[in-house]
């Protein structure tokens, strides 16, 4: 009922759109020279990752002679079987993922309670203080390291899971991306209505907010978990080769001088799957929220 | 329920002519009395409830600890054991100024900020024009073109550093065909900028061309028209009307960018094969998030790490203001 109102969701809007843009100047049809730039724009970025899967596919000794192959091998499942024992991938892969949709839950969670009373509530020094989740935006991870490094080794709680989760549980963005789509998707007087009825704030949040935020929820959640995926920087720190998440685990296969190339790329590659099959079941809704994130933004 | 919580605290609406009586009955009513201020309390202190588990959680993991490196950048304090701290003034920054490796890192934040951004930002802005035609398949196109994005710095170095092999890499291969010789594409100092420089782009152009495909569909379609009719020429058309309504998205990106390039760290650390983290054994890729990390976590010295964190936070404070200037001037033009 609440949506009915408001204006759809990202996706459905620019199929809304395009019939009405081919009419006017700056939107003709694609021609061929368009779509051949792309495709090799598609190539470009998609070929690192086929390759990925061709050296995975191969043994060592094939990788170290030219030609490179340029095609699958068939060595892809026993090179996966070993950076699945041997690279810790099985326990990287289990903590990535409890990292990863901690970190989405707590981010959709926190982001939709803010960025609701951002856009519909009326409190004191509200701008004031949404000026200052943005400004923290330009606050990158890089600069709490070392405190928080100090204060997990006086706890002991490194390489343990709840360190790579806990600073990552609020995002600026999250707050701002919930704000956005619920200045529009969510009608004031439906807040106000479930008031008038006498509903808790709380009661209006599990009733009112949440239905009409979902799509955006949604979106918010994969957007996180990659990121949460992907994070990098403080994972290396904060965990060792006992306990990894994918990327900690990436990191510390050998290399060098006589690396197992073969291997390496099986567990760059499983590290990669579970969110390339995100993209692919996904990738719609994804891209709806990055472009709706972006004009706003 | 519904008559019994709209009275007392109900702001005025349509049956607002209702409102005094009930005011009155409620105030001889000690339950609704309770009840109604139960009301006014959680309708005024509710908002700051939900706002408050995002900045809380900002002092614990941002803020406090921002401060508390600039405290811990005048103390010197070894990685294994970091709760002894023993005061040593500007020691830290003076040790920086003097380091080579200080202003080599500098320099190479700059330059990889600059050859990964510029290229990055105009193909994504190419792209994004070439996306906003009406064609099929538009749809696989972007998705496609997130695959990198989806993929982590640690996956897509590792796959990148195979293909810049010297010996058995399939870009020197290629390029062999062509008749280069054998490039060794890590000791060089440019072209092992060039080869990071490259992951980012693969990595993040993808993700730009969106941001930028969003801001071009929201270009009012009239001026196009009217520009048209004057008889402009398609690329007239992307240079006198599609890049000028862009100006705050592209500055926008140019800020994330260039926020990004300043913290590079995984590219570097694992381009290197010999997994050390002086980026190369000339320090020709070292970045400054990278020597940050050399310092307190290869060196031990977490003081040292700390004055390099509270450099980077100035640099990103002058972009920061830089950026707000130029905000400023765009909105006044």
């Amino acid at each position: 009922m609440a949506l009915l109102k408001t204006e759809a969701p990202p996706a459905a809007t620019r199929r809304r759109r395009r019939p009405r843009a081919g009419e006017a100047g700056g939107q003709q049809r694609a021609g061929k020279l368009t779509y051949a730039i792309l495709a090799l724009f598609t190539a470009i970025s998609i070929g690192p990752l086929i390759y990925t899967a061709i050296a995975a596919s191969r043994t060592n000794a094939r990788l170290a002679e030219t030609p490179p192959p340029l095609w699958f091998g068939g060595n892809l499942f026993s090179n996966m079987e070993t950076a699945w024992t041997d690279a810790n991938m099985d326990l990287a892969l289990l903590n990535t993922t409890i990292v990863a949709a901690s970190v989405a839950a707590g981010t959709v969670l926190f982001g939709t309670l803010a960025g609701f009373a951002f856009a519909k509530l009326r409190f004191r020094l509200k701008n004031l203080l949404l000026l200052l989740v943005i400004g923290t935006m330009m606050v990158p991870p890089q600069l709490s390291v070392v405190p928080l490094y100090m204060a997990i080794a006086e706890l002991g709680w490194i390489d343990q899971l709840q360190t790579v989760i806990l600073p990552f549980l609020v995002s600026a963005f999250g707050v701002f991306f919930m704000r956005q789509y619920l200045i529009q998707a969510l009608p004031t007087e439906l807040v106000e209505a479930a008031r008038v009825d006498g509903a808790s704030s709380l009661r209006v949040i599990w009733h009112v907010v949440f239905p009409a935020a979902r799509p955006a929820m949604a979106v918010l959640g994969m957007l996180t978990f990659v990121f949460a995926w992907n994070e990098f920087f403080w994972p290396i720190i904060a965990l060792t080769q006992e306990n990894p998440t994918v990327q900690v685990a990436l990191t510390g296969l050998p290399r060098g001088h006589n690396p197992d190339q073969s291997v390496i790329m099986a567990g760059a590659l499983l590290g990669t799957l579970p969110l390339l099959l995100l993209l692919l079941l996904f990738g719609k809704q994804i891209v709806g929220g990055i472009m709706h994130g972006a004009v706003k933004g | 329920m519904t008559q019994t919580g709209s009275t007392a605290a109900a702001p005025p609406s349509a049956e607002g002519g209702a409102a005094p009586p009930a005011r009155r009955a409620a105030a001889r009513d000690p339950r609704k009395t309770w009840r109604s201020r139960r009301y006014r309390w959680d309708a005024k202190f509710s908002p700051y409830a939900f706002i408050s588990p995002f900045f809380l959680f900002f002092v614990a993991f941002g803020l406090f600890p921002l401060l508390y490196t600039a405290w811990a950048s005048l103390h010197r304090v070894e990685l294994t054991a970091p709760t002894d701290m023993e005061w040593a003034g500007l020691h830290n920054y003076s040790r920086l100024l003097e380091d080579d490796f200080f202003w080599n890192s500098l320099w190479v934040t700059f330059v990889l900020a600059v050859i990964s951004t510029v290229p990055q930002l105009l193909m994504a802005l190419g792209l994004a024009h070439l996306l906003n035609y009406k064609m099929r398949a538009s749809a696989f196109f972007r998705v496609a073109m997130l695959a990198p994005y989806a993929t982590s710095v640690a996956a897509a170095t590792l796959v990148f550093a195979m293909l810049y092999g010297r010996d058995y890499g399939i870009i020197n291969w290629v390029l062999g065909q062509f008749g280069v010789g054998e490039i060794d594409w890590q000791a060089g100092d440019w072209t092992s900028r060039i080869a990071v420089a490259s992951i980012v782009i693969w990595r993040w152009t993808g993700y730009n061309t969106l941001i930028y495909l969003a801001a071009m569909q929201a270009v009012p379609q009239d001026l196009y028209e009217s520009a048209s009719l004057d008889g402009a020429s398609r690329w007239q058309q992307f240079l006198h009307v599609t890049i000028p309504s862009l100006r705050p998205t592209i500055l926008f990106t140019v800020v994330v960018s260039t926020i990004g390039s300043v913290q590079l760290f995984g590219e570097p650390l694992l381009f290197d094969e010999t997994k050390g983290a002086t980026g190369g054994a000339d320090h020709q890729f070292q970045t400054l998030g990278l020597y940050m990390y050399e310092q307190g976590w290869r060196n031990l010295h977490l003081g040292r790490a700390a004055a390099i964190a509270w450099v980077m936070f100035l640099i990103l404070v002058v972009i920061g203001v830089i950026n707000a200037l130029i905000a400023r001037r765009l909105r006044k033009s």
